[in-house]
């Protein structure tokens, strides 16, 4: 019986990887409409670190960063994070937020960009559980986005504590999102319960 | 020659004079500073959650470095091996904010309170006074602990550094 993320084995990782492929899939889909720009995918990794390794996974504990949390709930439950360094996040807005009176070159987060990024994390959220649920037929719910903008670190605590009282390693699925005209990266992780992946593998016929 | 020591998450280091204990990017973990003053000598723990108690009966190893209950006391063991007296040690305690504004009713929301109201438990039963804490709100904090002279500064993005 899988008890924390170590026990993890390649098939089970592969199917991670499916699934973070073909919800990054939709994300991309997404994303590209919302920005009118072609915006490319990695392939997506899945990661079992310690907690440290997260988090300079990501940049650094210190960098400041934006990130937009949903949660997932119902038969499945986890959080997807959009994250990216406070730079990217203003190429972001100034795409986005064309033709609104927004102070133009104000690097200040007005209410205004601050619903505008949230409601990316909100839509990127929605592809990947839409991917899950679709796949496995789970009921799933999402959240309201919630934003901080603050140190990598301190926003990564939040999934490593959910996630991480079991067992000293927390997995994830990372896809790094990346435009084709402006340089522009941000980062989607998933994270999700241990009994929620033993669903999913379930669901698929996979035996854990 | 003074040395800093990182303490990572679910981590702690003891140490003494001139060494200096950092830890990056609290969020809603919290750092706890115990210092004896006589000896120079501090441990810093970077804590994740409150209570290792629910997670016991699960027949697994726990790692005593993630909770409040079991690090405060390994520190303070610790200490004592490095000749440090339980009478002379304060604390200095910073972190467990709420970095997302989520509901303070779900687990998820209110884990840094919790996380500080466990940390003050513990000190309080262990008979440890807290001298200076910048702790909850919403923003995440680096802490440097220096041991020749017990001054935790804490570091946030856009703030003065405090200096307690």
């Amino acid at each position: 019986m899988l008890k924390n993320y170590e026990e993890l084995n390649e098939v089970h990782i592969d199917v991670l990887r499916e699934i973070g492929n073909i919800g990054a899939g939709n994300a991309a889909t997404a994303l590209a409409s919302i920005l009118d720009e072609r915006v490319e995918m990695s392939l997506p990794v899945v990661r079992i670190t310690d907690f440290d390794t997260a988090i300079n996974a990501l940049g650094g504990a210190e960098a400041m960063t934006v990130g937009v949390l949903v949660n997932f709930y119902g038969e499945a439950n986890g959080m997807i994070m959009f994250l990216m360094k406070m730079e990217d996040a203003q190429k972001i807005l100034s795409i986005l937020l064309q033709g609104f009176d927004t102070e133009e070159e104000s690097e200040e987060m007005t209410e205004l960009k601050l619903s505008a990024i949230k409601e990316i994390g909100n839509i990127l959220g929605s592809s990947y559980i839409n991917a899950i649920a679709t796949l496995t037929g789970l009921q799933i719910n999402l959240s309201v986005p919630y934003i901080a903008i603050d140190m990598a670190g301190a926003i990564m605590s939040v999934p490593i504590i959910e996630f991480g009282s079991v067992g000293d390693k927390i997995m994830f699925i990372e896809e790094v999102f990346s435009g084709r005209e402006n340089d522009l990266r941000s980062n989607v992780i998933m994270f999700a319960q241990i009994e929620t992946l033993k669903l999913i593998m379930e669901r698929l016929g996979l035996n854990l | 020659m003074s040395q800093t020591l990182v303490v990572g998450i679910s981590d702690y280091r003891v140490s003494r004079k001139p060494n200096i204990l950092v830890t990056y990017a609290l969020g809603s973990c919290v750092g706890i500073c115990l210092y004896d003053k006589r000896l120079q000598v501090g441990g810093l723990a970077h804590i994740m959650l409150p209570d290792s108690t629910q997670f016991l009966h699960q027949h697994q190893e726990i790692n005593r470095m993630k909770f409040a209950d079991t690090a405060i006391v390994d520190v303070v063991k610790e200490m004592q091996l490095l000749g440090a007296d339980i009478r002379n040690i304060t604390a200095k305690i910073a972190g467990g904010a709420r970095m997302f504004q989520m509901q303070s009713n779900t687990q998820l929301g209110s884990i840094g309170d919790r996380n500080v109201d466990s940390v003050k438990q513990v000190l309080g039963n262990l008979g440890i006074p807290i001298i200076a804490e910048d702790t909850r709100k919403n923003y995440g904090r680096t802490v440097y602990f220096d041991l020749s002279t017990g001054i935790m500064k804490v570091s946030s993005l856009g703030k003065n550094v405090l200096e307690l």
